[in-house]
């Protein structure tokens, strides 16, 4: 029985070495139960052990293993070879964003953002409650109303392909929007207005064109369009409050 | 040279609990997070079940207190175990004043759900991704102190001692390749554990026990290393969990005949599924872990679990939950079996075996997290301190982190404060010769011809063949010897990796030649100890011999290898007894 191969054809740059990206293909072994990391691991030990990527849990829940996988960002853990067998799968870095090296990204950028929008509770002055009093009560539909924007992994795929962060990466971006709303909705937290400077800004929520790949690509269904689209609606209810009903309302 | 008064290696849930701990302890302290990922990648966000701690009327932190030192099997001290139980609840409050999104009661308050070999249902949880939620609340919750600055993707290499005491870390930054000084007038190593050094482990390829072994070659000991814990429930093949809050819910296991096998193991007689008291606190399938692994590798013995070309395995049985629980409580299981194992466990019983999951041993550490070397702090699963034992309850650990982050945080910041002065001129003279260690041994590494990979592979194959659920003199001679013979040709590592930027190769061949150190402390460790003891299971020495070995194994680094000591186990209020499950 003849084994089954199957190749990968994948972003090299080392920018020491090289001027600008070039592709490298390696033949592997196709297994049924291998994820597209479990063949770029066989890779880097068996093959070439230069090749440099991020990954460590490898079940899809911390979020380093994003890369495109055909033109589509994807966690590579977390598709499995046999969804392209026999074709070649090109691997490239996630778009969006410069190359470290290989497929390892440049991150900077999002995690200024993550801090920009105050991703913490903030209550209002005194309305701290101590320990000694215990949890803030919860109802599980207030739970419900802020769980799936927490969700969030931060694996950089609604980055990657987001149209607007393409052209202009000062768009706050799926991902920090849907966390700014995660807290916004949370019904221990008073925190939105402070945030709003932020979400509200040109670069935020209103930059959105709402193609919805983000959402379209999430691999933990956090639904960051969706969160958008919600901090245009409330983001206009604060415009016409503002200017209708300055007293307050 | 940067200077902070508190640098913590590692940003998973202890390191970033640490670093609020000083940050809140005293503004003008300043703080460094040093984490080889940016600190959201850390291991703590895959853990899932929930995190123990008393809060409902029902319950008490007696009743929390000797749960846990059963489970260790009387090997925790009990000192440290009533301050984690008496502090557990107002971390836990603490955290959900933070933001953590923990499942709820129908009235507003924080749910809690059983686990194994807890008396009472006494774990929080937020639904089935635990670990995440507290990962996140607390990273993100950090960023909001201006005093605490992040290190992401720096590679800590060395601990610097001068004049005594720790007085900061040498580490490589990732993305230029350059090694430097991080002076600090007090470092807490949270660096979590080192189940990489088996083959089939629930953890991340990050959980190589740097911090471990960064300890151990500062001459600190790492305390009862011998002890590591199966995790009963992974998927075979991967090794991905199928969390505990599966039997907690009600779960069962069943063998290939379709028998509840756990009930000729001493731990109680089933009660069906559809029975009101199912599942029965601290019996059967809510039995400890290190039992349940036991009794699967039994199982395997006498030929009743199913075999195919991934192994040996049992069936996890959660159908009788009915869909509705399951994506209420258990999702992330529904979500990870269907992946990972092609199974959709409302349909079809889940596929699991043992699996290498927690290092109850670390480095030794006090209550306040202070190591032997002044200065220097660790907590989390990297430590010891111990409340683990023999065998860790099952959400003590996300607790352990917040108690024992805390205190070590607190600790530090003291220490800090007390110890002003640094001995810059010998420190970059250290940093100096760090800088060439590494360029001469690894980046531009000449000849070599053992590829990273190889010895990797046959160090955690010997872990497993030699120091796994059971062992024997001859099996952890011979992994001893193995493990020798590793460490001697890893000075012949081939490394081809020129590169300053992002080079991957050279962190693989450091994080190997931790692993090593780490994986021998352990196997060394587990040869001295002739007695068997919660995770620790000796087949010529089966029984429990307090009269021996009720003592913590510390093992020291020599220029011969490790060097076994002891030290005394603190029993407050009481004595060893029989471990008792289900009767």
């Amino acid at each position: 029985m003849t084994r089954k191969t199957m190749e990968l054809e994948i972003l090299r740059y080392r920018p020491e070495k090289e001027e600008r990206p070039t592709f490298e293909t390696y033949e592997i072994p196709f297994k049924e139960e291998w994820v597209v990391l479990d063949a770029i691991n066989y890779i880097k030990d068996n093959i070439d052990g230069s090749l440099s990527y991020r990954w460590s849990c490898r079940m899809g829940v911390c979020g380093s293993c994003g890369m495109m996988l055909n033109g589509i960002p994807k966690l590579s853990c977390a598709v499995f070879l046999r969804d392209y067998y026999p074709d070649k799968v090109r691997v490239e870095p996630l778009t969006g964003f410069p190359i470290q090296r290989d497929l390892v990204i440049v991150m900077d950028d999002f995690i200024h953002k993550l801090k920009e929008i105050k991703p913490w509770i903030i209550r209002d002055e005194g309305q701290e409650q101590s320990l000694e009093e215990g949890e803030y009560l919860q109802s599980p539909a207030e739970l419900a109303a802020f769980k799936q924007y927490s969700m969030c992994i931060n694996c950089m795929l609604c980055y990657a392909a987001c149209p607007v962060y393409a052209i202009d990466n000062s768009f706050v971006g799926p991902a920090a929007i849907a966390l700014a709303q995660r807290y916004n909705l949370d019904s221990r937290d008073h925190g939105r207005e402070l945030r709003q400077d932020v979400i509200a800004s040109n670069e935020g929520v209103w930059e959105c064109t709402f193609v919805g790949e983000c959402s379209e690509v999430c691999p933990k269904d956090v639904d960051p369009a969706g969160a958008i689209q919600r901090g245009k609606v409330s983001g206009t209810i604060d415009y016409f409050k503002d200017v209708l009903m300055p007293w307050g309302g | 040279m940067p200077v902070h008064d508190v640098v913590i290696v590692g940003g998973g849930g202890a390191g970033l609990r640490a670093a609020i701990a000083v940050a809140e302890e005293n503004p003008d302290l300043s703080v460094a997070i040093v984490s080889k990922v940016f600190p959201m990648r850390s291991h703590t966000v895959a853990a899932e079940g929930g995190a123990a701690a008393v809060i409902k009327d029902n319950d008490s932190l007696e009743d929390h207190f000797r749960d846990t030192i059963s489970g260790s099997d009387w090997l925790a001290d009990q000192d440290a175990v009533e301050e984690f139980v008496r502090e557990a609840p107002s971390e836990m409050i603490q955290l959900e004043h933070w933001g953590c999104p923990w499942s709820r009661e129908p009235d507003g308050k924080v749910a809690v759900r059983p686990f194994g070999g807890m008396k009472i249902e006494r774990t929080w949880f937020a639904a089935d991704k635990t670990g995440f939620h507290m990962l996140h609340t607390l990273y993100q919750t950090s960023l909001k102190y201006d005093n605490v600055t992040p290190y992401d993707e720096w590679f800590v290499t060395n601990i610097l001692v001068e004049n005594g005491r720790c007085q900061g870390v040498t580490a490589l930054e990732l993305r230029t390749g350059k090694t430097e000084v991080i002076a600090a007038k007090a470092v807490i190593i949270c660096t979590g554990g080192a189940g990489r050094i088996f083959p089939f482990t629930t953890n991340g390829a990050i959980k190589t026990g740097d911090g471990m072994a960064l300890a151990y070659r500062a001459g600190v000991g790492l305390k009862d290393m011998e002890f590591v814990q199966y995790h009963p429930t992974g998927l075979p093949g991967t090794g991905i969990l199928i969390t505990e809050a599966a039997r907690g819910e009600g779960g069962i296991l069943v063998n290939k005949e379709g028998y509840r096998y756990l009930e000729d193991y001493d731990l109680g007689k089933p009660l069906d599924v559809t029975h009101p008291d199912h599942p029965v606190k601290k019996s059967m399938e809510l039995g400890p872990r290190d039992r349940l692994s036991q009794a699967f590798i039994k199982e395997v013995e006498k030929g009743r679990t199913f075999i195919d070309e991934l192994g040996h395995y049992v069936h996890l049985d959660v159908r009788h939950l009915g869909q509705k629980k399951i994506d209420k409580k258990i999702p992330f299981v529904r979500e990870l079996a269907s992946k990972y194992a092609g199974i959709d466990p409302v349909y079809h019983p889940i596929p699991v075996r043992p699996v290498v999951h927690y290092c109850m041993g670390g480095i030794d550490t006090d209550k306040e997290g202070a190591t032997t070397l002044p200065g220097l702090f660790a907590a989390g699963e990297a430590a010891c301190v111990s409340i683990n034992g023999a065998n860790r309850l099952g959400s003590n650990s996300l607790t352990e982190l917040l108690v024992f982050g805390a205190r070590s945080g607190r600790g530090a910041a003291k220490f800090a404060i007390e110890h002003p002065d640094l001995d810059m001129s010998s420190l970059e003279k250290q940093a100096l010769d760090e800088q060439s260690r590494i360029t001469k041994n690894f980046i531009c590494k000449q000849k070599g011809s053992e590829r990273i990979a190889n010895l990797r592979q046959e160090m955690t194959q010997s872990m497993e063949s030699g120091a796994g659920i059971y062992r024997s003199e001859s099996s952890l001679k011979e992994t001893c010897n193995k493990l020798a013979e590793l460490r001697d040709r890893f000075s012949n590592i081939l490394i081809e990796d020129r590169s300053l930027t992002f080079n991957t190769e050279l962190t693989s061949a450091l994080e190997l030649d931790f692993m090593i150190e780490v994986a021998r402390s352990l196997a060394h460790s587990a040869l001295e100890r002739r007695e068997s003891r919660g995770s620790h299971q000796r087949t010529d020495h089966v029984n429990r011999d307090d009269q021996n070995f009720l003592k913590h194994s510390l093992a020291l680094q020599t220029e011969e290898g490790p060097k076994i000591g002891y030290k005394e186990v603190v029993i407050t209020s009481w004595p060893p007894e029989e471990r008792v499950y289900g009767r």
